[in-house]
């Protein structure tokens, strides 16, 4: 599945990190880095991260799902 | 037909066309679906693939864990578009509202909205340009070629350029272990984006992870051997150094070539438009159907004095796009000016460094939380005694404070106490940003003699 990850507003709360290791991960101590494709089986995983967001930075397009109602676009305008 | 009818005909359907099918370009088309537009729609893009994030590129791609081929944008809806991928734009013919593609089919539009961006500004010398080993990083078929080269292990990397770009290219080859050379020709990297003062914590945690850094150099050669492979590049000290492999970051350029001739008014600068996304033509009259957004568009901030901003942000090329399909569709009254506060990342040695609003205009800085010394900082950028921006290195959580500070014009400098406010952060310094009026690029050529036959010309390399 694809996502993304607003990173003007991600304040490394790390969440996404531990819920979803395989496709997020802490590069010191602050920054994201994480797969923009995560793998099939990280769907339930990569769920929970995108919900647990304290910020609600992640962005994910599930296959085979209608779009999640993203009404406020991830422009990083708060 | 009244202005109300005409907008409800266009909104029912009316066609858009957007050219330019990468970040912004979806974003707008999603805004317009959403905000209930059910007209025909149609993306325009060069290359054959869908809408991609280029951010990861310099970052996760070149560290092996992400793919180049694998980084599409996910939607946010479903969009009903047409897409024509892998085909550019060559033209536009703004009387009859038609656009030309270069497999010489035209699309007509009723409202055109302009997303082309940028491209990687290419190595001056084309014949050097060409030399397998030279590399540019900015589509996702760059970064693959480059991630390949990474990957076989070279001998050496020179990175041509310490901005953000080649920083994060500089930052993911030492961490993949490669010797790495850094040719930049400012003081410092970063410089131009965030001054001196902050560029030398950038050139500490370069040389701090290992980094060759050379500043105040240009390159001026890269030689190829017989079977046209990158070996040698030479310096403006005169040294050469030897190296495999080539990356210019010398940053990019607008693709507005294809509007040369249209009557939009475009340009090696980008395209003007007003704060509601509306391009200008050439007369300086503002366009009422053609509409533009993200890297390609310049457009005055209310908050920064009504200066027109080009941002090559990820941020801006949403937020920008939002407002663009938000005003095309649209009535005059019911229009928003584009009031995003400029704030982009990066992710280089291991820090994270953000920024809100634009340091390139502050006067002084002050280094408001943190220490330059622990390169874990908040720096306060001023500007005529208001606060103009914000960066921070690993201190992300201040930045959304700064940026109120910046949107209400707080006092410079700051008059409150802050957390972790140090002795050496108490007083701002000059942010030392390099003079706009001096050209930076170049040589100076001195022409000593008087008569066509004696005169002499003197090539003295850049320095910073």
């Amino acid at each position: 599945m694809r996502l993304v990850v607003d990173l003007n507003r991600c304040q490394g709360y790390a969440q996404c990190a531990f819920l979803a290791p395989d496709v997020f991960a802490m590069h010191g101590e602050e920054s994201l880095l994480y797969n923009p494709h995560a793998d099939e089986a990280q769907r339930e995983q990569v769920r929970r991260a995108a919900t647990a967001c304290p910020v609600q930075a992640i962005l994910v397009e599930y296959p085979q799902e209608a779009p999640a109602a993203v009404e406020e676009g991830l422009s990083g305008v708060r | 037909m009244s202005g109300d009818h005409a907008l409800e005909w266009l909104r029912r359907e009316g066609r858009i066309v957007i050219v330019g099918a990468s970040l912004a370009g979806l974003r707008a088309a999603e805004t317009l679906r959403k905000e209930g537009f059910a007209g025909s729609l149609t993306l325009i893009g060069d290359e054959p693939h869908e809408p991609y994030d280029r951010p990861p590129l310099s970052k996760q791609v070149l560290l092996g864990h992400a793919s180049a081929d694998h980084t599409e944008l996910p939607r946010r809806r479903g969009l009903d578009a047409q897409w024509r991928l892998g085909v550019a734009a060559t033209g536009l013919d703004m009387a009859a509202r038609r656009v030309r593609l270069a497999d010489g089919d035209e699309v007509e539009y009723d409202r055109l909205l302009i997303t082309t961006g940028v491209r990687a500004r290419p190595w001056p010398h084309p014949a050097e340009a060409e030399l397998d080993g030279v590399f540019v990083l900015r589509t996702r078929d760059d970064a693959a070629r480059l991630h390949r080269r990474l990957a076989a292990s070279p001998r050496r990397v020179l990175v041509i350029g310490a901005g953000f770009t080649g920083s994060e290219i500089a930052s993911a080859c030492r961490e993949r272990g490669l010797p790495v050379t850094v040719a930049e020709r400012g003081a410092a990297p970063l410089v131009g984006a965030l001054g001196g003062v902050i560029g030398q914590v950038a050139a500490e945690l370069q040389r701090a992870h290992g980094v060759d850094l050379r500043c105040g150099i240009m390159v001026t050669g890269l030689e190829g051997d017989s079977a046209g492979r990158l070996r040698r590049a030479h310096l403006s000290d005169g040294t050469t150094l030897d190296t495999d492999v080539a990356v210019v970051s010398l940053g990019a350029t607008r693709n507005t070539e294809w509007l040369a001739g249209s009557g939009v008014g475009a340009g090696p600068r980008g395209i003007a438009c007003d704060a509601g996304c509306r391009a200008f033509d050439i007369r300086g009259i503002v366009t009422d159907d053609i509409f533009v957004a993200g890297d390609v568009a310049r457009s005055p901030h209310a908050i920064f004095g009504y200066q027109f901003l080009s941002l090559e942000h990820w941020g801006n090329a949403v937020a920008q796009a939002e407002t663009a399909a938000h005003n095309m569709i649209s009535s005059s009254s019911e229009r928003r000016p584009h009031l995003w506060v400029p704030a982009f990342w990066s992710s280089q040695f291991g820090v994270n460094i953000k920024s809100v609003g634009v340091p390139s205009l502050g006067e002084e800085v002050i280094v408001a939380q943190g220490s330059l010394a622990d390169h874990r900082f908040t720096g306060v950028y001023g500007y005529q005694g208001r606060v103009i921006a914000a960066v921070s290195f690993d201190q992300t959580k201040w930045l959304e404070f700064y940026q109120r500070q910046i949107e209400t014009a707080a006092p410079f400098p700051p008059e409150y106490s802050s957390v972790d406010r140090r002795p050496e952060g108490l007083r701002p310094v000059p942010a030392d940003f390099p003079d706009p009026s001096l050209p930076t690029h170049g040589p100076s050529v001195t022409v000593s003699g008087y008569s066509p036959t004696d005169q002499r010309i003197t090539f003295t390399p850049a320095r910073a």
